[in-house]
């Protein structure tokens, strides 16, 4: 009886976790700074080292900007990585993981965020 | 001697459970003034870019400050061997704690960015006395606790002199880091002086010990607890002398001013010209905070007078915070000797400044909470003495 | 240490000793690139002329909109980065303006006071707010001589690419590092010299060959508060 019920649960979590995935898009389909695997688990890594290396020392590897990265995954309709479709909110959304860049960051891609009165 | 019994206090009245009721719906409110100006942002409070520090942290220094001197108690039993304070040494470090807990929570919630705490208790810049501060606070919560436990656990009780005399030396530096936080600061004429950091030490003393009494009055009339004249005499000359040592350097403190002509402007705003903060002055921290309790204290012998004077004291020591923590800040700051100076910003000016409900509300909250806190605790532990009566203090020696 | 073994360290220390100057000149005459930090050698600072301050406020208009700081309407709690102040002499009513802005000392007290080190010097002496560890206890503006940070009081939207800005958090004049580290001058010395009265040099103090420099040498000039011995690096003349 047991076994039976936690079968019919394992089988029903495994669906709804698939159904919940998070969709994102991509927007440049080229090769992000490093493989996808290493983003995805190192992501927060990589940000927080460089920003006390881009703040602290003035060092300011282009490839490496929060700036860079927003360009290139910005939505290609609201030109921001927060929102519907939002490459950042749709997988931080997701594990309801609270972004705190934004606060300060701009979200948009840089030349609409110039073109912002 | 016959040994000092101690024993929780009931707390089954309604009107315990009243008081632990209007404690509550006071934090909660401070509760939900933090969330208002947390979420909308600071513009909401009267707070401004020229006043930055308003009544959350007159409240907040308050308690912090009172904190390290309601201990002063328990000090004057273990590391100066008077037994009549024996007894009163347990609710002395409750009140420590508390207290403490009660400032440092309104100073951290009214931070910019109050979920930072975290970053704030790993990244530290020891050049800064307010860094220094943060570890001397924790510190201090540790060596309490300890302290209180050599006072609870019989087999500690021959620990008690050491942890007492740790406790008394870690406040002194706490509280002169305290007054440092404006004592070290160049930048403005009401603070850069060596005389703050002695200045809050005693102040501390002072406020500490009005609580101390208020709280003792409170706790046995509401229990029943007999509180002989003994121990009230002992305390109401112990607070004369500190009231008027306070006195005492805050004179010295202007008279030094005065003497100086570089500081002669700041001393003519506080002490004639400053509109609300030389009324605050002579009528709130001179008048009621100083000569009203001496008055009271040395001048008539009842329990009212005392209970009197210490919310005088109480009440004159708000006042000299806010005088010279929004008063110090309100001054405009000197950087062109002999020019009349304006600009967007509100430089040269007297900056305006009043008090919001968000403000108050989290200041009155932290003070509600250091109450709960306390009163819950009464209820838990035997903190408070089952007698204080003449006869079972051992009369009036030492 | 036998013989051949000092005679070789002697060697060594003097020709470190010739050729350190070479390097530190190298380094000092190419620019600098993204990919290089920020040099001790270099010391950034300004020069300001208020004899030919006038009215005008391109510098704060220039500034504002540069770094995306926005008036809100309410003067008290908006932020500022930078002021013209008006002076008028309390004995003979002479009047002057000058703009004021974050002095970026070289022993700047909002660096000694902040808790968390947020507010720090960088290298080559701009000082700046990390907004990463600031908690927003507004120490720093306590401690600020010239009264140049601001805290923010609201939620921040439309932030410029470049300058991060958000509630909660403190800030100042950076002495537009972003602009600085790719080459170009401050956005209130470019308006100045466009717009305005031409009273604004930026440059390297440290470097002899730079014209702020070589003015500081051969003209009069002073700081806001020199009695507290800070060593701005925003210098003043005609004050």
């Amino acid at each position: 009886m047991m076994r039976i019920a936690a079968g019919i649960m394992a089988a029903v979590l495994t669906v709804a976790a698939h159904a919940d995935a998070p969709k994102f898009k991509i927007e440049r389909g080229e090769a992000c700074v490093a493989p996808t695997a290493e983003m995805r688990r190192d992501h927060m890594k990589m940000l927080l080292h460089q920003r006390d290396r881009t703040m602290r020392l003035g060092l300011r590897e282009p490839r490496f900007s929060l700036k860079n990265c927003v360009d290139c995954h910005a939505s290609r309709e609201t030109g921001s990585v927060l929102g519907k479709d939002g490459f950042c909110s749709s997988c931080h959304e997701y594990a309801a993981v609270s972004v705190d860049c934004f606060e300060c960051h701009t979200p948009l891609q840089q030349k609409r965020a110039a073109a912002k009165p | 001697m016959a040994s000092i019994q101690y024993r929780e206090i009931e707390g089954r009245s309604g009107a315990y459970l009243a008081l632990l009721g209007v404690l509550g719906a006071l934090i909660l409110a401070g509760l939900g003034a933090t969330w208002y100006m947390e979420h909308n942002g600071h513009y909401v409070t009267g707070m401004s870019n020229r006043i930055v520090w308003g009544m959350p942290h007159v409240f907040a220094i308050f308690l912090i400050v009172a904190a390290s001197g309601v201990l002063n108690v328990a000090s004057i039993a273990s590391v100066f061997g008077r037994e009549l304070y024996k007894p009163l040494a347990r609710l002395s470090a409750l009140l420590a704690i508390t207290l403490l807990s009660g400032g440092l929570a309104v100073l951290v919630l009214d931070l910019g960015r109050p979920e930072r705490l975290i970053v704030a208790m790993t990244h530290y810049n020891f050049k800064s006395i307010f860094a220094w501060n943060i570890f001397l606070y924790t510190g201090f919560f540790a060596i309490v606790a300890l302290y209180l436990w050599t006072m609870f656990e019989r087999r500690m009780h021959g620990y008690s002199k050491r942890a007492g005399l740790l406790a008394f030396l870690w406040r002194l530096i706490l509280t002169t880091g305290t007054g440092s936080i404006f004592g070290f600061l160049v930048a403005r004429e009401p603070y850069d002086s060596a005389l703050l950091a002695p200045l809050f030490i005693i102040m501390s003393f002072s406020f500490g010990l009005a609580i101390f009494v208020l709280v003792l009055m409170t706790a046995c009339r509401w229990t029943g607890r007999p509180l002989g004249d003994v121990v009230l005499k002992r305390l109401r000359n112990l607070l004369g002398v500190f009231v008027a040592a306070v006195l005492y350097f805050v004179a010295i403190h202007h008279l030094t001013n005065l003497y100086i002509a570089r500081q002669h402007d700041v001393e003519r705003f506080f002490l004639w010209e400053g509109g609300i903060y030389t009324a605050l002055f002579w009528l709130g921290q001179v008048l009621v905070g100083g000569v009203l309790p001496l008055a009271l204290l040395f001048g008539v012998a009842s329990r009212r007078a005392l209970a009197a004077a210490a919310a005088c004291v109480i009440l004159g020591g708000l006042t000299q915070l806010y005088v010279l923590v929004i008063g110090g800040q309100a001054y405009p700051q000197l950087m062109f000797p002999e020019k009349e100076v304006s600009s967007s910003f509100f430089d040269g000016v007297v900056a305006a400044y009043a008090p919001s409900l968000p403000e108050v509300a989290l200041g009155v909250g932290g003070v509600a909470l250091a109450l709960a806190l306390t009163a819950a605790a009464l209820k838990v532990l035997p903190f408070l003495p089952k007698s204080l009566a003449d006869s079972d203090v051992g009369g009036a020696a030492a | 240490m036998n013989p051949d073994r000092r005679q070789f360290l002697g060697w060594g220390a003097a020709a470190a000793a010739a050729l350190a100057p070479g390097f530190r000149l190298i380094e000092l005459a190419q620019a600098r690139s993204p990919q290089e930090a920020a040099s001790k050698l270099q010391r950034w600072g300004l020069l300001i002329d208020i004899t030919k301050c006038s009215d005008c406020d391109a510098c704060v208009t220039a500034c504002h909109e540069e770094n995306g700081v926005t008036s809100l309407g309410r003067p008290a709690t908006d932020a500022q980065w930078i002021r013209k102040v008006s002076l008028r002499d309390k004995r003979t009513g002479y009047a002057q303006t000058l703009p004021l802005m974050c002095q970026h000392c070289e022993h700047p007290p909002c660096v000694d006071v902040c808790p968390t080190g947020a507010s720090f010097k960088r290298d080559d002496g701009i000082v700046l707010v990390d907004k990463h560890t600031c908690i927003g206890c507004r120490y720093c503006v306590m401690a600020c001589p010239y009264g140049a940070r601001s805290f923010v009081h609201e939620a921040v939207s439309g932030q410029k690419a470049d300058v991060p800005r958000g509630k909660g958090t403190v800030e100042s004049c950076t002495l537009c590092v972003h602009r600085v580290d790719r080459g170009e001058t401050p956005a209130c010395v470019a308006a100045c010299n466009k717009d305005g009265g031409k009273a604004m040099a930026f440059g390297d103090l440290n470097d002899p060959s730079s014209d702020i420099h070589r003015r500081l040498r051969s003209e009069p000039s002073s700081q806001i508060r020199a009695d507290l011995a800070l060593n701005t690096g925003v210098r003043y003349q005609g004050l």
